[in-house]
């Protein structure tokens, strides 16, 4: 009797301990995905939080930074990949990630559903994209009345005279936004290696231009502020700002505006090539793109995206034609050309 | 008879014991600094003269980067920006410490208090404030232009923000510097009836010379290698600091990002041999002789001192002033109604709180790990002699190599030293990579960075100490280790809180080696107010900048209330 009592006692200490055990083992087992983003950081938590409720034992570690940076830095880890995916990164960006076979193609679950022009063409894609983040230009009304400063309405208009010193735009070299401008100006008027009218729109806009800032925000903030008249950003930025009460339009100039998808592809050479097919899958769902919509106008899956309230229905009608790899194979040239051209910025020559 | 020979054997074999000991965590010291400083360096040099290869290819780098007009433009406004604010500081820091020495103004303690005031914020907070200041929409714009200056963005903006920033460092050398003279030679002057004019000039500014050319030197250095304030307030304005940060952060450049450092680091190098020869010489200044200076009142003289003085801590306080109520304006300068939203923003939205908390932890390991090491380090040099008998010389070479390392660190910008941590540390090969992106790689590179003040602190408290203790300990057969914790370390409590106190400021403040550095986890709060800005977030970035002058106010408080209690248990002695 007093045997089995103690048998029984010890049997179950054996299954608590198993059951611990196997507890343990299950928390070893969370997989750590390490994912490079150029997404904001408040929109990452969100993500995180979303991608988490359908896949608890999916640890996300991300590395942030602007889309320049983040570029140089899987091109500069590519004989020793640290990354398991790339996530919010621009198309453009990734485009050039493939070309030097860095990615993983696979077809997620939902790609179906994505807008054709929204994904890379090849089957199984090597990227497909979340969102399209586009060109808006933040115009500061009061400032403009104070100066006496026209509203633009085309990119040429801001070539003119009255804008001298007063417009700002993101540097293309570290930020997407910057980069999808130059990439739209080159694409409506001309490249041809720096000879192109849209290097001469750029010499013109050079003459205008106050700062080359480090990310796309920071225009639309600085004009917002009143610091500028006129910062040439995007969207989400320029609705929150005026959301926020700041005195300033948004104006989408009519000769086209420059676009890019934040997109999401697998890390060639990933150690969790599982978990991180599971985080595109997700990346894909209807459920994500909700969450997407919330901060951009136009999602990857149509008509998933409540309007945003200063920013025109016909959006999308907008932008301009853009072709991926074609941004792709030249970035590295038309950066180094437009580093060439405007990086040395310096003050003004007095004579 | 036998017992007595016993007991001498054992003593020895003590002595011995204990002596193997003291050359041993001396040779630690040695190699923590080896692996953590020299290593480092050595990679930045490497990668400076290899190609993308990995190929020895010599100078190749250096005629790729001469060879290119927007560097050397950088390299220019470098080096005019940096020589213009040395030429302001140096006299306005000059005109202060000579008021705080030789006059008999009053509130001398607030007056100094004020001035420290930029030590306590990451040195940006200048640059964000001079944009309220003079920005575009800045309160005193118009002055700007009628000065004829377009706009505060550029050299302008530059060379104001670091002077406030630089203005601590050169006083504390020239008060140093005044403090330290010769009665005798006034009194003398006097009975010649020598005009004040003269005085200065005969004797009050030689005396100082060697003071005045270290804080020139400081000055020039801190400002060269400086990176927050042209990351602000620079706008198109490109200098050395925000090349490499381009370089290796924007295009991961690493080459020409080392070809730069090494730039950075040639006139920090000339710096330290002018410096550490002005020192040397500056030792046989000052005879035991000598009668310290009392200054005698003078009214005309003390209040136009106060005045000055009282103008120059205006200035200071204006400057953080405005940061102050920037951060609380709802939104600048359209709606200027009080509000936390910036203080929200920054630290729920921006996770800036998770960032202070990073930086709390570094600041105080820094201060604990840092003024270990450095004490240790400088007691093991200063008061533990190598035994005399033969057969140990190689710890000579050892001790030589110690002390060089130990002021080696101020000869390297933060950025260097930076920049050679991701070289060292995230090689694959490295045993030590698995540190890499952590807090405490990022602790070690802060102690390491600011690890010679805290080293020259140290040594001069402990050569103000008798080495009669360490005789009459040793001819006592007592092991240094008893009279270093009974005696040494008592002596000396105030000095190591001096120390950590450094140590935990500045870790609070640093940006130059630690942004090359952290991941998403181990953010840190001044890196943090750095990519707010960056995102045009201004606004939170001021409120971020005050709380950590906050943060280490409070600090100061804290450390003052140790330094007190410390003063009461260890130093009754000095009580006459």
């Amino acid at each position: 009797m007093l045997r089995a009592t103690l048998l029984k006692r010890l049997a179950k200490a054996l299954t608590a301990a198993g059951l611990l055990a196997m507890a343990a083992g299950a928390l070893a087992q969370k997989t750590q995905l390490l994912v490079y983003t150029a997404l904001e950081t408040d929109q990452l938590k969100a993500y995180q939080e979303g991608f988490n409720k359908v896949h608890p034992d999916i640890d996300l570690k991300w590395v942030r930074d602007s889309t320049g940076v983040i570029t140089a830095k899987l091109l500069a880890e590519k004989s020793n990949p640290q990354a398991d995916a790339v996530m919010g990164v621009a198309a453009s960006s990734l485009a050039l990630l493939d070309k030097n076979g860095m990615l993983e193609p696979y077809k997620p679950l939902n790609i179906d559903a994505i807008v054709s022009r929204y994904r890379d063409k090849k089957n199984p894609p090597a990227w497909f994209g979340m969102d399209v983040w586009g060109a808006t230009v933040c115009f500061n009304t009061v400032e403009a009345k104070k100066k006496n400063i026209p509203k633009p309405e085309t990119w040429k208009d801001l070539l003119k005279p009255a804008y001298k010193g007063q417009v700002v735009m993101p540097n293309p070299a570290s930020s997407g936004t910057g980069f999808l401008d130059v990439t739209a100006w080159l694409a409506l008027w001309g490249d041809k290696d720096g000879a192109g009218d849209g290097w001469k729109f750029m010499d013109g806009l050079h003459q205008n231009i106050a700062q080359y800032t480090h990310s796309g925000s920071k225009p639309c903030n600085m004009a917002a502020a009143g610091e500028y008249v006129v910062g040439i950003s995007f969207e989400y930025r320029a609705n929150t700002n005026k959301a926020k009460g700041a005195p300033i339009d948004l104006v989408f100039p009519k000769e086209g505006l420059g676009w890019d998808l934040e997109a999401f592809a697998i890390h060639k050479g990933t150690k969790h090539l599982d978990a991180a097919k599971k985080l595109a899958d997700w990346a894909s769902s209807r459920d994500a793109m909700l969450l997407y919509g919330k901060n951009f106008a136009i999602t990857a899956q149509p008509g998933v995206a409540a309007p945003l309230a200063n920013v025109p229905r016909d959006y999308e009608a907008r932008l301009v034609k853009m072709d991926f790899t074609v941004a792709a194979e030249n970035r590295e040239r038309v950066l180094a050309e437009w580093n060439k051209r405007y990086s040395a910025k310096s003050e003004p020559k007095k004579k | 008879m036998s017992a007595v020979t016993l007991r001498t054997m054992v003593v020895r074999q003590q002595l011995h014991w204990s002596e193997r000991l003291a050359e041993m965590a001396l040779l630690l010291v040695a190699v923590a600094l080896l692996a953590f400083l020299a290593a480092p360096l050595g990679a930045v040099l490497q990668q400076a003269v290899e190609n993308a290869q990995g190929r020895f290819v010599g100078v190749a780098n250096f005629v790729a980067y001469a060879r290119t007009p927007a560097l050397l433009g950088s390299l220019w406004n470098s080096l005019w920006v940096s020589a213009l604010v040395t030429a302001v500081t140096l006299p306005t820091a000059f005109g202060f410490a000579y008021a705080l020495a030789r006059s008999r103004m009053r509130f001398k303690g607030l007056a100094r208090a004020i001035t420290l005031v930029p030590l306590l914020a990451p040195s940006l907070l200048a640059a964000i404030s001079l944009i309220y200041w003079f920005g575009n929409q800045g309160v005193l714009k118009t002055v700007l232009t009628e000065l004829g200056v377009e706009q505060i963005y550029g050299a302008p903006g530059i060379v104001l923000a670091e002077i406030f920033a630089t203005f601590p460092h050169a006083l504390m050398i020239l008060v140093t510097a005044l403090a330290a003279a010769d009665a005798r030679l006034y009194e003398a002057a006097d009975a010649l009836g020598t005009s004040a004019r003269r005085k200065f000039f005969t004797i009050t500014l030689p005396g100082a010379r060697y003071g005045l050319i270290s804080a020139a030197l400081v000055i020039f250095t801190l400002v060269i290698t400086d990176f927050g304030i042209p990351k602000v307030i620079g706008g198109s304005f490109n200098v050395l600091a925000t090349d490499v940060f381009k370089l290796v952060i924007g295009q991961q450049d690493f080459r020409r990002g080392a070809v730069v450092a090494l730039l950075l680091l040639a006139p920090a190098l000339l710096t330290f041999s002018v410096d550490h020869w002005v020192s040397r010489k500056q030792t046989a200044m000052l005879t035991a002789r000598a009668v310290p200076y009392v200054p005698k009142r003078a009214p005309r003289f003390d209040a136009l001192m106060s005045l000055y003085c009282a103008g120059v801590c205006v200035l200071i306080l204006a400057m953080l002033g405005m940061a102050v109520f920037a951060s609380f304006a709802s939104f600048w300068p359209y709606d200027l109604k009080p509000s936390l939203q910036h203080y929200v923003y920054g630290l729920v939205g921006a996770e800036v709180g998770a960032a202070f908390v990073n930086s709390l932890v570094m600041s105080g390991g820094t201060a604990l790990i840092g003024t270990l090491l450095v004490f240790s380090g400088a007691y093991l040099l200063e008061k533990v002699q190598g035994s005399q008998s033969g057969g140990i010389s190689p710890m000579r070479g050892v001790r030589s190599l110690l002390r060089l390392l130990s002021m080696l660190p101020m000869a390297v910008p933060g950025l260097v030293l930076g920049l050679g941590y991701i070289f060292f540390f995230n090689a694959p090969a490295n045993p030590l990579n698995g540190l890499y992106h952590t807090l405490t790689l990022m602790t070690v590179c802060t102690v390491v960075h600011f690890y010679t003040t805290g080293h020259i602190t140290a040594v001069t408290a402990l050569k103000s100490l008798d080495a009669e203790f360490e005789a009459v300990s040793a001819s006592l057969k007592v092991p240094f280790y008893k009279t270093f914790w009974r005696v040494t370390l008592p002596i000396c409590t105030p000095v190591l809180v001096d120390i950590a106190r450094f140590y935990f400021i500045n870790a609070m403040t640093t940006i130059s080696a630690v942004v090359f550095l952290y991941s998403p986890e181990t953010k840190l709060a001044a890196i943090a107010i750095l990519n707010l800005d960056e995102a045009g977030e201004i606004g939170a970035a001021a409120a971020m900048a005050v709380l950590i002058v906050a943060a280490n106010s409070v600090a100061i408080l804290l450390f003052m209330a140790l330094s007190r209690s410390v003063d009461r248990r260890t130093q009754a002695w000095k009580q006459p």
